[in-house]
């Protein structure tokens, strides 16, 4: 979700400065016990194997606390980004073992709290996000694991009588000669040490953990129904709440009557709110029938007259004028207008909800010094801003626990914070420490969604097949606009979250005269990144069209999109491991048809072949063939757990995922009508890593894009039927 | 009314209609068991009742008394239970959120088929949704987890 360059206005930040709970001095004297580390990382914001520095981004020079060592040899790593399912609990405490050279067996993972010592290195704000977390810590992961091995080294040598120089480490131990001492023992006196002005990091041919495939550090916890998620606080008189919130975008609460919610056993409380009527109740289930028996009456406005099909009727009126230039060389109208043959298509996607397994749910208490927030978000430090706001407190003292996330895809990081600021305010009316818990339906009416896209674009070929024109015009509502990112993010009309992997697609490169242009109309539907955000509907778009043109020209899918590309692009690398793993080109079961794409987001390459038949006309993807470069690989484990997780995301949406909206409301209410994808359904997906040793690029977002293209291009191979409009329906 | 969870016995004053899952999670504490959709169409609730998988987000806990709850926590004392062991080989879970309910699915499928076919884990776990995607790892584990319960030949409810 996030870019390089993406970074919270220093009128937020400097909001942040105050750390919340735990200064770097509490740190180091909680952990008197033992060794703490805080470094500075004067070149943290460069991407790891970086050609050149993050665009825009000052280095953060607050220092980092991440390692603490006991006597007892346990070592606790401090994690700045938050765990939701993407790995980083086991893959950043590898970057730091590997420095370290502890035992790996006595790692422990802790959630940081909210402090500036966590702020991410290129956005200076802490937060979890945009297939970053790796690249962003890799380096200063390391160098905090050097540093404190360093220490380490010199006060084992001081104890030992010996040079630092002639020690080396092994396993948790620093060892000198025959003599071994363990890293409890000296972890304190290292702590008392000053730090090392510089140190080396290994060279990635003596890595021992970083590249090896590595067992998740949190699996013990979540298959015992031990990790603690923010649905599963629980503290001193806490009150459950669930809040009614308007039925249509927009809608102003005109009454309430809380008579019968009242009469309700176990309800607590009732209070209003902003964003709707809280009830309070001794726990869930007293919650929920207390605001089952509200009468409500809203003024619903406006956007009560407004459906999908409106939205669709307003969204083609405009794709058929030019938007705001995103990305333009020569003249495409007049090329076009000059041309034969003209290609044009209108490709559309619906809004999609995150639809987490954890509903959202928010624990707050309110004392005489602060706030403290237990939930599970992506983004602590905008949260701390939005609530202190909402509270008239100082960011500071909104102390932020971080709790296991049962999914977030970028629903958990909220420029408004939206259920974060909610439980505040009922915690504030209600005068008592409250959980507030969204039910399902909540989540899928609570908006904050996907945008609904239409894209209508227009190609004119060469003789040779290429492409010689290309015009391509974007209609969908801005996701940063009247977020404290606009002013960064939105230039010149053009979001550039609505028109990334479609203003940039690396196939413009190969058209002389092109055009991409956006329109960003406004609704009071609110729209979020939801997991890999503009690249979710363009690599769609743009991919489909691809193949498109390749048929018009009568070529191969793969060779056309191979000619096209650089010669030196990754993404061709990627595409021709997909195919040779995949066998491209091989017959297939009867009935059986390929499709291929590949899509660059978030520094990762990747291509997906599917292969897929039409069953009683369903759809039915029997096999996958993911091709990623990625760049240097620390955990291939997280590697493959992501492609597949990305897959399985926008396979969910690309054969199932819709909400549509009737009378200004979302027509659809839980899993049973918003529908994902179920095991039987599930492909076998094969996931290949290219060897890289380019520039790092994440993977939490980049598994998704290339996947409704793939089966999309596969349906068309099958039937000679273009699929334009997700989700996919055969008849 | 009275119930009996994990072994335990406990007597519990709430309204008769009170899900099963809430009584787990706000009365008795046992926060494993997941709320995730409350309609039974997600799985994240998955307990056994006299070892059968069952929503407790829409069993009435009423429907409980006399019978033998189960939940993720009794599963085993650390762990140890052949479906937890190859969830843990086999690195299925990503956020975890879902896997309670998915762990309760399959070591009910293997208490009742002890080499379950692919076909048989996607009739037992169709009801079991994960958003991270984890299910192709999920098909393996079970298998994994039916071979470590044979090997050891001892029961797995």
């Amino acid at each position: 979700m996030w870019r390089e360059g993406m970074q919270l206005p220093g009128s937020l930040q400097s909001t942040a400065a105050t750390p919340s709970g735990l200064t770097r001095r509490a740190f180091v004297k909680s952990a008197a016990a033992g060794l703490v580390v805080a470094c500075f990382v004067p070149h943290a914001a460069r991407r790891a194997f970086a050609a050149e520095p993050a665009a825009g981004a000052k280095a953060p020079v607050s220092p980092n606390a991440f390692i603490r060592i006991a006597p007892d040899d346990s070592v606790t790593i401090l994690l700045k980004h938050s765990e939701m399912g993407q790995g980083v609990w086991t893959s950043l405490p590898m970057v730091v073992a590997e420095e370290l050279g502890c035992d790996w067996n006595r790692v422990r993972v802790e959630h940081a709290p909210a402090a500036p010592e966590y702020a991410h290195t290129a956005f200076g704000m802490q937060m979890t996000g945009g297939s970053t977390s790796t690249w962003e810590s890799f380096d200063q992961l390391r160098t905090a694991g050097a540093m404190a091995r360093e220490l380490l080294v010199a006060a084992a040598a001081a104890k030992l009588g010996a040079k630092p120089a002639d020690c080396r480490v092994d396993n948790g131990h620093v060892v000198h000669g025959k003599r071994r001492i363990r890293y409890g023992e000296v972890a304190e006196a290292a702590a008392k040490l000053p730090m090392p002005a510089g140190v080396t990091l290994k060279e990635p041919k003596d890595w021992t953990l970083i590249g090896k495939p590595t067992r998740r550090l949190d699996s013990k916890a979540k298959t015992t129904g031990t990790a603690e998620f923010g649905i599963d606080v629980k503290r001193p008189d806490m009150a459950v709440a669930l809040v009614a919130r308007a039925p249509v975008f927009g809608a102003k609460l005109k009454t309430f009557d809380a008579t019968k919610a009242k009469a309700v056993a176990g309800v607590l409380d009732v209070v209003e709110v902003p964003s709707g009527v809280a009830v309070l109740g001794t726990h869930f289930w007293a919650a929920k029938q207390g605001r089952d028996a509200l009468v409500l009456e809203w003024d619903e406005g406006a956007f009560a007259q407004a459906s999908t099909a409106s939205l669709r009727e307003e969204y083609r009126k405009l794709a058929a004028t030019p938007g705001a230039t995103a990305k333009a060389a020569g003249d495409a109208e007049a090329a076009l207008k000059g041309a034969k043959d003209v290609i044009e298509a209108e490709y559309e996607v619906p809004f999609l909800a995150h639809a987490p397994m954890e509903p959202l749910n928010c624990t707050v208490a309110i004392g005489a010094d602060g706030c403290d927030v237990w939930t599970g978000t992506q983004f602590q430090s905008v949260d701390q801003m939005n609530v202190a706001k909402a509270l008239g407190i100082e960011p500071g003292q909104v102390r932020i626990h971080t709790t296991f996330l049962g999914g977030g895809f970028g629903r958990r990081a909220n420029p408004a914070s939206d259920f974060i600021v909610e439980a505040a305010l009922v915690a504030k009316a209600a005068k008592r420490t409250v959980k507030v818990i969204w039910t399902r339906e909540d989540d899928i009416h609570g908006g904050y969604y996907r945008p609904m896209w239409l894209s209508r674009l227009r190609a004119t070929l060469g003789p040779d097949g290429k492409p010689v024109a290309w015009a391509h015009t974007l209609v969908g509502q801005s996701i940063l606009a009247g977020t404290p990112f606009e002013p960064m993010m939105v230039r010149d009309g053009v979001d550039a979250t609505s028109v990334e992997g479609a203003a940039d697609s690396p196939y413009l490169v190969a058209i002389p005269v092109h055009r991409v242009d956006l329109h960003s109309p406004k609704s009071p539907v609110t729209v979020l990144w939801w997991r890999s955000v503009g690249h979710s509907h363009t690599g769609f778009v743009v991919e489909s069209f691809i193949d498109e043109l390749a048929h018009a020209a009568k070529q191969d899918p793969l060779e056309y999109r191979r000619a096209l590309l650089p010669k030196d692009a990754r993404e061709r690398r990627a595409l021709d491991l997909a195919a040779e793993k995949f066998g491209w080109g091989k017959p297939l079961p009867q009935g059986h048809a390929a499709g291929i794409a590949v899509h660059q987001s978030f520094g990762s390459y990747v291509a997906q072949v599917a292969e897929v038949s039409v069953e009683d006309g369903k759809v039915r993807v029997h096999r996958v063939v993911c091709a990623i470069d990625c760049g240097p690989v620390v955990n291939p484990l997280t590697v493959e757990a992501q492609m597949q997780s990305g897959i399985v995301y926008g396979l969910s949406a690309a054969l199932h995922g819709e909400l549509t909206l009737k009378n200004g409301r979302v027509e659809q209410n839980n899993f049973n009508d918003y529908v994902a994808l179920r095991l039987p359904e599930m492909p076998k997906v094969e996931v290949h890593i290219v060897p890289s040793t380019d520039r790092m690029g994440g993977c939490g977002e980049p598994g998704t894009p290339p996947i409704a293209p793939a089966v999309g291009n596969a349906l068309f191979a099958l039937a000679g039927k273009r699929l334009r409009s997700l989700p996919f329906r055969m008849v | 009314m009275k119930l009996v969870v994990n072994g335990q016995p406990h007597e519990v004053d709430v309204p008769a209609d009170m899900p099963l899952l809430w009584v787990l999670r706000d009365i008795l504490g046992l926060t494993g068991t997941k709320f995730g959709c409350g309609l039974a169409q997600c799985g994240a609730c998955t307990v056994h009742l006299d070892g059968q998988a069952i929503r407790s987000c829409v069993m009435p806990a009423v429907a409980a008394t006399g019978k033998s709850v189960t939940t993720i926590e009794g599963l085993s004392k650390d762990g140890s239970h052949p479906v937890q062991r190859a969830w843990q080989e086999l690195d299925v879970v990503q956020c975890g959120y879902c896997q309670s309910g998915q762990i309760m699915s399959a070591s009910a499928l293997i208490a009742q088929k002890p080499a379950p076919s692919d076909a048989d884990i996607d009739a037992a776990m169709a009801g079991n949704l994960c958003r991270c995607g984890t299910y192709q790892r999920i098909r393996g584990a079970v298998h994994r987890a039916a071979e470590l319960a044979s090997k050891e030949g001892g029961h797995v409810a």
